[in-house]
């Protein structure tokens, strides 16, 4: 019997018995969907992530007070007592000694009360230099940003955060006035809402004044910051900023590494942060997926040895009438793959579906990947043949007597 | 008398039931010959299942020689046994054995499936081997739309449909009411008229007296090898 006969045959046997076959290909169907929508949920959570953080600033540098690799545990800390100065920023920004740095913003950071007659809206108030607007990557939807004189002279100014000025203003904020601790501060500009999803509301939810007024409305002194932000001359030498700046710090703050009383993050490093998380979760995830996969294809296998013991008249009648124990083991490892492909087939097929009516349902995005889907059809097409493989075996073997004798 | 279809030479046939061996065939001679009509009858237990299986290629001797149509197949691989009963035999057998999912003409179709024979022709051969036995008109019903006679004309259908050396039918008409046995033994006459090999094993001996020569087994002997050579 050629192969086309053999798939023909397969194809009337799975068919002929509809309702096993449904039930036989239910574990494939329910293994490939699950490893599909897994992966594709796991896929779906580091694309959010690397768009939430890639929306930042890419060749972007963060360094903040405190420092986690001490042996006595966090030092220093946030607030008043922070390690890092406004010196510490200039520092950096000298060319000579940092390279490798384009721009730095250092940024103040407290929690405001802003008013506007009698709407009242408390949002993080924070002082930084005319970099922060392309050191942030932000953008303006509505008048200007704060200018270099502005920041020299601290003037009454302030720049509110998509949000924020939503809340404080039905119409146009720009030109408007808002009251913080008592000053007055005129609006000249509101920014565009930032790439990042809508659920972290902090990025569009602040008030960016120079860093003197955001002092002096605050009431603090001193010259210590929150962080401070520094772009790389580019992506490629990000590296080499991060060692100018360390070595840099250290030798300012007077400390050697091990009592580093700073970290510098960069947005590469919170992105592996976060990746690894999920992809440790998506392997655990796929993996168990991948074992109900396998106990799919052991239901293939041994629906296929019922089948033989079935079919057994019929395996012996094949033989008398010219079938060679190759063709019958065919026929049988021809129907165990088909029923391994149809299954796999089905399951992409609901997974698909799944994919498109997921996120509606569990507010979390879900990224098909075609290796999943592909690797997932391999695999359930590989377990029908492997699975097959003793059933078509023993059909083949059984001696045309053996078989018709049987009752 | 033709050529010979069929030479048996001193066949045994020994099974192993742990420590005892059980000898189905005792050094069986027989020789059948082109368009001959053949009753093999004997009682049960007398090894007439065990000589059909081995005339049909379904088993080989233990020792001996069998010649079917000038080959020896007692020494074939179990590849080249399945040829020999695609090629040169056509079995009806007592339980019909017809599949029950496939109509008519593509139970007749079966045996030219295996050998290879192209789509268009197998349903071409398949439709004229079942006018043959007068159900050109039932070929695309399944076996269970036909009566038991029906079924087994399918059957005959089947074994004609490759043009074989030899029809081996064993016990047709077991399984059938009286209309339905002179109906298929009728037909079996007629293939006969028309010059076809017939070999019939059964155990009823007005089924035995409709061919031309009966050949008596009894305890895995020739009792009566009337023509033998």
């Amino acid at each position: 019997m050629n192969w086309p006969e053999t798939f023909r045959t397969g194809a009337e046997a799975v068919r002929a018995h509809r309702m096993r076959s449904i039930l036989t290909m239910l574990g494939i169907i329910i293994g490939v969907s699950s490893v599909i929508l897994t992966v594709g949920l796991g896929q779906g959570a580091q694309d959010e992530v690397s768009s939430q953080i890639d929306a930042l600033g890419s060749n972007l540098l963060v360094v903040s007070p405190g420092s986690t690799t001490s042996t006595t545990g966090i030092r220093g800390g946030f607030g008043s007592a922070s390690t890092l100065t406004l010196s510490d920023a200039d520092a950096i920004d000298d060319e000579d000694v940092v390279p490798d740095v384009a721009r730095v913003a250092p940024v103040t950071s407290t929690s405001a009360s802003l008013v506007n007659g009698t709407t009242n809206w408390t949002t993080t108030l924070v002082g930084s230099t005319v970099d922060w607007l392309d050191v942030r990557s932000r953008d303006l939807s509505a008048g200007r940003f704060y200018t270099a004189a502005e920041v020299a002279s601290s003037a009454p100014v302030v720049v509110l955060g998509a949000d924020t000025a939503g809340e404080l203003f039905t119409g146009s904020a720009v030109g408007q006035t808002v009251t913080v601790n008592g000053s007055a501060l005129t609006v000249i500009g509101v920014l565009e809402t930032s790439g990042a999803s809508s659920s972290d509301s902090s990025e569009d939810d602040t008030a960016v004044t120079p860093l003197g007024t955001a002092a002096s409305v605050s009431g603090t002194t001193g010259t210590s910051v929150s962080s401070i932000y520094v772009e790389g001359a580019s992506e490629g030498t990000l590296g080499a900023a991060y060692q100018e700046i360390n070595a840099l710090l250290l030798n300012l703050h007077g400390v050697d590494a091990t009592e580093a009383d700073f970290t510098i993050t960069s947005q590469e490093a919170l992105i592996d942060t976060a990746n690894s998380t999920n992809r440790t979760l998506t392997v655990l995830l796929a993996g168990v997926a991948g074992i109900s996969l396998l106990v799919g294809g052991i239901g293939v296998m041994n629906i296929m040895l019922v089948s033989v013991t079935e079919r057994i008249r019929e395996i012996g009648l094949r033989k008398a009438l010219g079938a060679t124990p190759g063709s019958i083991g065919r026929q049988f490892l021809v129907e165990a793959s088909m029923l391994g492909l149809a299954g796999g087939v089905i399951g992409v097929i609901i997974a698909v579906v799944g994919a498109a009516v997921l996120p509606g349902l569990i507010d979390q995005p879900v990224s098909l990947s075609l290796l999943a889907t592909v690797g997932a059809l391999l695999t359930s097409l590989a377990l029908g043949v492997g699975f097959g493989v003793y059933p078509a075996s023993r059909a083949a073997r059984l001696t045309p007597i053996q078989a018709l004798r049987s009752e | 008398m033709g050529d010979p279809i069929i030479e048996l030479s001193q066949v045994w046939k020994s099974y192993e039931t742990g420590a005892v061996s059980v000898h189905a065939l005792r050094g069986i001679d027989a020789r059948i010959d082109e368009g001959e009509y053949l009753a093999v009858i004997g009682p049960s237990g007398s090894g007439k299942s065990t000589l059909m299986n081995i005339l049909g290629c379904l088993d080989v001797p233990t020792s001996g020689e069998y010649h079917l149509a000038g080959q020896d197949v007692s020494t074939m691989t179990e590849v080249e046994l399945a040829e020999v009963r695609n090629r040169r035999i056509g079995f009806v057998f007592q339980q019909f054995n017809l599949l029950a999912s496939m109509t008519a003409w593509r139970n007749v179709e079966l045996p030219l499936v295996y050998a290879g024979v192209p789509r268009a022709e197998r349903k071409e051969r398949a439709i004229a081997a079942l006018t043959r036995v007068g159900l050109g008109e039932r070929a695309d019903h399944k076996p269970g739309e036909l009566s038991g006679g029906q079924q087994q004309r399918v059957a005959v259908a089947r074994a004609l449909v490759t043009e074989p050396a030899m029809i081996l039918a064993d016990e047709p008409t077991g399984n059938l009411d009286s209309e339905s046995t002179t109906d298929v033994l009728e037909l079996f006459d007629e293939l006969s008229q028309l010059g076809r090999t017939i070999v019939l094993i059964t155990h009823e001996y007005d089924v035995a007296d409709r061919a031309g020569r009966q050949l008596v087994v009894r305890d895995g002997q020739i009792a009566s090898p009337i023509g033998a050579a």
